[in-house]
């Protein structure tokens, strides 16, 4: 199983522009100037890769931060 | 488990109908670019014209067909009309098309009502009824176009109306093999909330409001749940692949052409990963025609692949996925195809 520390890196890396330190654990990403709706959509597509986890817009939405979605990836498994 | 096999029957030809005017793709929002769109959702541009409706398109998809195939008319025993943008909530737009086509009296004629899956849900429904050689020959027409009421151009679809001729040949070896598949609990996944019974149309429907998104639309308008789409898609599309070819033990990596509903870049190319495809065997209309819904997988084999296959056996996986939410797959050979030039209105 992945730790939040590799979690937070992947999550990191679907973002072009943004500065992978910028992306930590409690970070807020609804409120990261790059993240949108295709953002959110590299995201899933990372999580079904690595996770094997079908994550929805509901748990996109109502993730505060990256570890809150990351705790919704692991209560999946 | 709907996993079905019909034999005897073959794809005689494919023709595709679109608006002569191409629409360059812009984003409509400011949280991202024109070329971030066009970088995720992979689509150009696309056709786009309040001209025509879909059985406009698909008409003239036919005609061209039925003279490139040579077919006699009178020979047509059936018409299937695959839409969500029919010309009438009733009566059905096959009717119509029967008429208007020219097809005799003694001819059975119907539409299914479904999107992104809807050309394998009718190929799957017309086999059945031909491969017991009481029908020999049966066009499937599919595709969407112009919308109930004008609303803005969306940047994700494009219009387009397509014919499939299908005819019966009596040999075991022209075989069709489907896996199909609903999950209707995301049903408000991708929905027109307006127009059908469960919500009776009010003078207030056609008021445009604000939406969660950010955008304004009017009750006639689909409104999309883009993630969940997306989450549905990657997941299904590949696993229904797998479990056809593992039901009926077949190597799918050997086959020559993956045509997928054409949702959008990112999601396809997701798919192809997982497939671990080569880019040679997963064609593409998206980037100049858009999403295309029931007409995306005739499209592309239209678009990208004439020239290529006509004179060869080619062996394909077709498979749908989307609104519903609703998928099919088929796997099925080509061979001695007509494929029709694209027909611009």
């Amino acid at each position: 199983m992945k730790t939040l520390e590799e979690f937070v890196a992947l999550f990191a890396e679907q973002f072009d522009d943004t500065d992978p330190s910028e992306i930590k654990a409690d970070t807020v990403f609804h409120d990261l100037e790059e993240y949108t709706s295709l953002t959110a959509l590299s995201i899933i597509a990372m999580i079904d890769e690595e996770f094997d986890v079908t994550v929805k817009g509901d748990d996109m939405k109502s993730s505060v931060t990256v570890e809150d979605l990351y705790n919704k990836v692991i209560a999946k498994l | 488990m709907a996993f079905l096999k019909f034999d005897k029957v073959r794809i005689a030809g494919l023709s595709a109908g679109v608006p002569k005017n191409v629409m360059s793709t812009v984003s409509t929002t400011d949280k991202y670019s024109d070329d971030d769109f066009i970088k995720t959702t992979g689509v150009r541009q696309k056709r786009y014209s309040n001209d025509f409706t879909t059985s406009d398109l698909s008409f003239a998809a036919t005609e061209k067909l039925i003279a490139d195939l040579g077919w006699d008319k009178a020979e047509v025993d059936a018409l299937v009309f695959v839409t969500q943008t029919p010309d009438y909530i009733l009566p059905a737009t096959s009717c119509i098309l029967q008429d208007r086509l020219g097809l005799k009296r003694d001819c059975m004629a119907f539409d299914i009502s479904l999107g992104c899956s809807g050309w394998v849900y009718g190929l799957c429904s017309l086999l059945g009824l031909m491969s017991g050689g009481a029908i020999r020959k049966a066009l499937l027409l599919a595709g969407d176009a112009r919308k109930q009421a004008f609303e803005e151009p969306d940047q994700l679809f494009g219009f387009a109306g397509t014919a499939t001729a299908l005819e019966y040949t009596g040999k075991e070896s022209d075989c069709f093999l489907f896996n199909m598949g609903t999950d209707g609990s995301g049903y408000d996944a991708i929905i027109k909330q307006v127009g059908g019974t469960r919500n009776q149309v009010t003078a207030e429907d056609l008021i445009p409001k604000m939406c969660e998104d950010g955008r304004m639309r009017h009750g006639f308008q689909t409104r999309m749940k883009g993630m969940d789409v997306f989450a549905f898609g990657i997941t299904t599309a590949p696993k229904s692949i797998k479990k056809l070819a593992e039901h009926f033990g077949f190597d799918w990596t050997s086959y020559d052409y993956f045509v997928f509903h054409q949702a959008n870049f990112k999601m396809n190319e997701t798919i192809r990963a997982k497939l671990k495809l080569t880019e040679e065997q997963v064609p593409y209309s998206l980037h100049d025609f858009g999403n295309t819904s029931s007409a995306s997988i005739p499209i592309t084999i239209v678009t990208q692949l004439k020239g290529k296959i006509e004179n060869r056996k080619t062996k394909f996986i077709g498979c749908g996925f989307g609104v519903g939410l609703s998928w099919g797959t088929v796997a099925f050979e080509t061979d001695n195809i007509v494929i029709s030039d694209l027909v611009e209105l």
